[in-house]
């Protein structure tokens, strides 16, 4: 029977992809193979529009295990140790329902980490939002931060890191991208990928509803001015019930019993089966009378597009079945053998003792349609400011205004409410530029960060996607770890726009050449396109998620000053680069003009320089220098312990605010014993790294001058009332 | 006046905290209960005196606020 | 010393409070809610966590766990009983210690380092607290609100079975210093024989010098001190 026109479309195939489905299979397809069609070959879950560019990244290095292409990237943290991570999307069903859709995109990424056998030992995230002052902000902020906690917090997993960021491109599509990351043993990792021909493939956790039936279709789609009626499709997470998953998994994975296994993420059933039979070159077939179903009467189109949360598929060795199930019974959870791998190379579904389903793997995996999408490229914006605009500017009001401000305030409103310290490991909590966490029982140590730079992106995003490679970088080498892989997520508009998409090439672009020089690959990553409504796109916004290795607990550091009499160095040459800066945005109001230029030479010298220095325990305290510039992150150094500077920068009026407000990249402030002075600069003299001697701490006193100073005690108040105005705490 | 509301979660919708009621029920030992729904009860005191204007501000109210749309549905009690 | 710590569906410090057991050579048993028999101990502790979710009300479900009957008879028998943050709700639920812990009052949960006055330096779990009794730990709940009647605060004052107050780093017991609403301040508070312990905070997690302190030792001194 043919499918019509507005069936077709409503499942989101073009007309072509729908020809070209025909072809593939030699049939018009029911309506239950068109709905696994129309999940597969989404955007979300084939990457059509993003394949083609995501293969220029860089994915391997020494200490790569595993890159993209599994349910996680997996990193060697020596001793048989490995470090399993990712980041993901859920921001279109935040927009819906923000508790919900946060706390599901915690959940789905802390599965697609333990699936792999590691047991998560932190989470962060990236979430961004509208305007403060726009009417749906408030309440997605309150939601969002709601549900990270009320997820995690339960799981037992400490929330150690993040970024909040404020913007009006996205006030009708914020963004909420959640990274997870585990521990495993390097012999004790498990894949996705089928193996053996009449295994038993097996379904676990919570049973199956009719929870976000097309939900990957949705994070397809635009929103537009009915996206409000989208909400039946948003689903509630459980997290108790996969707290239960978790353990269960973990004791399981405790033998060899298992082949394979996945979790049930975007398209659910149908997802996990066909990606599962189609790594293994194998086909696989389901009797969906088995598949353990919550409410009445469910079809076998809602079974296999149900995104219930909590479950997982797995193939386990034949005979295997009784051990398994009883650790599923022990800790409560549904257990059904639904299935079996066959050789047929086809999904094959069953119903009611009839056959409803007949599908060749590889038309829904490896065959989907790929596309090589127009783009234009963007040109880089001129520069905008001159000194007539800045040079009146008082210095001092001008930091408090960039302090004050919304996305430069600090942030413990929100992260104290994530347990950060659950799990026992917590070495750096939120609000350093890196978490730290132990590695259980051991003398070593993994940084972890999460960063973007929307802005720059937006302006240029050749350039944008090279600074966010370094900026995360910086961070994992301002707490002494050395830099080992990436997880991105890639946030944008419509890819079938040539100027969005040229946003993406250039981004990717960006991306891979700071990737290579640097030697830190991405091995795992999500792409979320069309986060635009009504024509309005976001920002190109990449986040990176670092990871960096810290063999030594005893060489860990921190930005906070730790003694009155040490002298400040500034590492790395600053030009003065005003344009794009927070100083440009927030006290000028003017948000044109380029972002700095990437040096990457100077941005490996330098990093690599600083790091020597902190594991010749030749420094105090590391803080990079990135959003407000030399004299905003100098100030968060001073916050924490109370302690103050005296500057004695020998530069003329003229030159003052782009020395203290310029964002120029590869630059560090460090913080140095008297008696460490000469070894410092003999070593950044030797390897030809530029640095300036600012000044010295003292007691109390920013001072930048004379004339130009401020009590620490004040700035501290002022970078931290933003928050309790807003949601007028008590 | 006094009208109070009941908010429960959409039929389709997941409830854990119900799901996990049931089978504590079950444990103690009450194998007659098949499935328990958890919700909120809202009691509204309005300065209205006539029933069918107060049932109106209620409903309005629960429609505004105390109902999630996404996923809750409400039901105005009838005395 | 041998422990016996309860596991529940949902609980997520066990591991943590295993660590801190082990750490100071007290000899300890992972027990599953299920069981019904607890093995011979001299503490049992009900860790930290999220039981059951939270759901219905915090410690609910577990109070009616198998396990819980031996628990009160350990406790009855003059066995020590610890309850950290889930556990302290559990104790409360199954009626080994009065009151109710309620939401807190901000609504919101709350994770960070507090100061505590240590009040009653009697009972076995806080004798090391002599030497300080102005001690930092962290807590991380969103029901930590101890609620009781007049009657009953006034009793616990006067029986001296408060174990901890919220407090500044000063010492200073006030509004200001209460994270979460709780009554008099109360962060943990004693059975009338004083050996059932429930309290809020985690002396678990600080038992480490990477870990931003070591006031959490000082407990798990006291206990082996026993031994």
């Amino acid at each position: 029977m043919k499918n019509s026109t507005e069936i077709i479309k409503k499942h989101g195939l073009k007309s072509d992809e729908y020809n070209k489905l025909i072809n593939l299979i030699g049939k018009e397809p029911n309506i239950l193979e068109l709905g696994i069609f129309s999940a597969m070959w989404n955007e979300h879950c084939s990457y059509k529009s993003s394949k083609k560019h995501l293969k220029k990244l860089p994915t391997k290095n020494k200490n790569v295990i595993q890159g993209p292409g599994e349910n996680a990237g997996i990193i060697d943290i020596e001793d048989n140790d490995a470090i399993v991570f990712k980041i993901e999307s859920h921001n279109h069903p935040s927009f819906i329902e923000p508790y919900q859709g946060a706390a599901t995109g915690v959940g789905g990424i802390l599965r697609d980490v333990f699936t792999m056998g590691a047991r998560p030992i932190a989470t962060l995230n990236s979430i961004h939002f509208g305007s403060h002052d726009h009417p749906k902000t408030k309440n997605l902020l309150n939601g969002v931060v709601s549900g990270i906690g009320g997820y995690g917090n339960c799981m037992g997993i400490p929330t150690v890191g993040g970024e909040v960021k404020f913007n009006s491109s996205y006030n009708e599509n914020i963004l909420v991208n959640a990274m997870a990351v585990g521990l495993v043993k390097k012999d004790k990792v498990f894949y996705s990928k089928a193996k053996g021909i009449n295994q038993p493939v097996i379904y676990v956790g919570s049973k199956t509803g009719r929870d976000g039936i097309h939900g990957a279709s949705m994070a397809s789609a635009e929103f537009d001015k009915n996206a409000e009626e989208k909400k039946p499709t948003v689903q509630v997470g459980d997290p108790f019930t996969e707290k239960l998953l978790l353990e269960a998994c973990l004791e399981l994975m405790k033998d060899d019993s298992i082949i394979a296994i996945q979790d049930m993420g975007a398209a659910g059933l149908t997802s996990s089966s066909i990606e599962m039979a189609s790594k293994g070159n194998l086909g696989i077939e389901i009797d969906l009378n088995k598949v353990p179903c919550r409410e009445d009467k469910m079809t076998p189109y809602e079974m296999m597009l149900s995104e219930s949360q909590e479950r997982m598929l797995l193939i386990l060795k034949s005979g295997k079945e009784n051990i398994a199930k009883k650790i599923f019974d022990k800790w409560g959870l549904d257990f059904s053998v639904i299935g079996k791998t066959t050789n047929s190379k086809k999904l094959i579904l069953n119903f009611n003792g009839e056959e409803v389903a007949n599908l060749p793997i590889s038309s829904l995996s490896n065959e989907s349609p790929v596309y090589d999408r127009k783009w234009k490229k963007n040109s880089i914006p001129k520069k905008v400011l001159s000194q007539k605009d800045y040079r009146s500017i008082d210095i001092i009001d001008a930091l408090k205004k960039i302090i004050m401000s919304p996305n430069n305030t600090e942030k413990s409103w929100i992260w104290e409410q994530y347990d950060s310290t659950v799990m026992g490991d917590t070495i750096q909590k939120p609000g350093g530029d890196s978490a730290v966490i132990r590695i259980h029982g051991k003398n070593k140590a993994v940084a972890i960060t999460v960063d973007s730079s929307a802005d720059y992106c937006v302006a240029n995003s050749l350039i944008g996607g090279k600074q966010i490679v370094c900026e995360a970088w910086r961070n994992l080498i301002s707490v002494g770890s050395k830099p080992i892989a990436i997880t991105n997520c890639l946030n944008f508009g419509n890819p079938e726009k040539d100027k969005i998409m040229g946003q993406f090439v250039e981004t990717i672009d960006g991306i891979s050449e700071a990737c290579s020089y640097l030697d830190f690959p991405v091995v795992s990553g999500n792409v979320s396109f069309y986060n635009e409504t009504q024509n309005k796109a976001i920002s190109p916004t990449p986040v990176i998620g670092g990871v960096g290795l810290i063999k030594n607990l005893n060489l860990i550091i921190s930005k906070d000053i730790k003694k009155i009499g040490s002298h400040i160095f500034v590492v790395g040459k600053t030009l003065g680069h005003l344009d794009q800066t927070e100083f440009s945005r927030e006290v000028l109001d003017i948000k044109n003009g380029p972002p700095p230029e990437i040096n990457l030479f100077n941005e490996k010298n330098n990093g690599l320089a600083i790091y020597k220095l902190i594991q010749d325990k030749l420094v105090n305290s590391v803080h990079d220098i990135s959003a407000g510039g030399i004299i905003v992150c100098l100030s968060e150094m001073c916050i924490s312990n109370n302690i103050g500077v005296k500057l004695n920068i020998s530069k003329n009026n003229n030159n003052l605010h782009r020395y203290l407000f310029g964002e120029d990249q590869s630059r560090y402030l460090i913080e140095i014993k008297e008696e460490n002075i000469d070894k410092v600069s003999n070593l950044l003299l030797k390897k030809g790294i530029y640095f300036d001697k600012i000044g010295k701490t003292q007691k109390e006193n920013f001072e930048i001058s004379k004339n130009i100073s401020i009590k620490v005690s004040e700035l501290a108040k002022l970078n931290s009332f933003w928050f309790k105005k807003y949601f007028r705490d008590n | 006046m006094k009208i109070s509301t009941t908010v429960t979660l959409k039929k389709d919708v997941l409830d854990p905290q119900g799901k996990v009621v049931n089978q504590t029920l079950k444990n103690m030992g009450y194998k007659n209960v098949i499935n328990v729904r958890q919700g909120k009860y809202f009691e509204i005191e309005l300065d209205i005196k006539n029933k069918d204007e107060a049932k109106k501000v209620v409903d309005q109210i629960s429609k505004k606020l105390l109902a999630n749309a996404v996923v809750e549905d409400y039901k105005i009690n009838l005395e | 010393m041998k422990s016996s710590v309860i596991v529940f569906p949902g609980s997520n410090c066990d591991r943590d409070i295993a660590v801190a057991l082990e750490k100071f050579q007290i000899k300890n048993k992972m027990v599953w809610h299920n069981e019904v028999n607890l093995p011979k101990s001299d503490l049992v502790v009900l860790p930290g966590g999220f039981s059951y979710g939270d759901y219905l009300r915090a410690g609910c479900i577990a109070s009616k766990s198998k396990i819980i009957g031996d628990v009160i008879d350990h406790a009855k028998k003059g066995g020590l009983v610890l309850g950290i943050c889930n556990g302290f709700q559990i104790l409360i639920e199954t009626g080994m210690l009065p009151g109710v812990l309620l939401r807190n009052k901000k609504l919101r949960f709350i994770s960070k380092n507090i100061f505590l006055r240590v009040k009653n330096i009697k009972n076995k779990f806080c004798l090391n607290y002599k030497k300080k009794n102005v001690i930092k730990l962290p807590v991380a709940h969103n029901e930590g609100n101890y609620f009781a009647k007049q009657k009953l605060l006034e009793e616990l004052e006067d029986k001296n079975l408060i174990a901890f107050k919220y407090c500044n780093e000063q010492g200073e017991v006030n509004k200001e210093s209460n994270p979460n609403g709780s009554s008099n301040n109360i962060a943990g508070i004693l059975n009338n024989e004083m050996n059932v312990l429930g309290m809020m905070p985690h002396p678990e997690r600080l038992i480490d010098p990477f870990l931003s302190g070591e006031d959490g030792s000082l407990m798990f001194e006291s206990l082996v001190k026993l031994s």
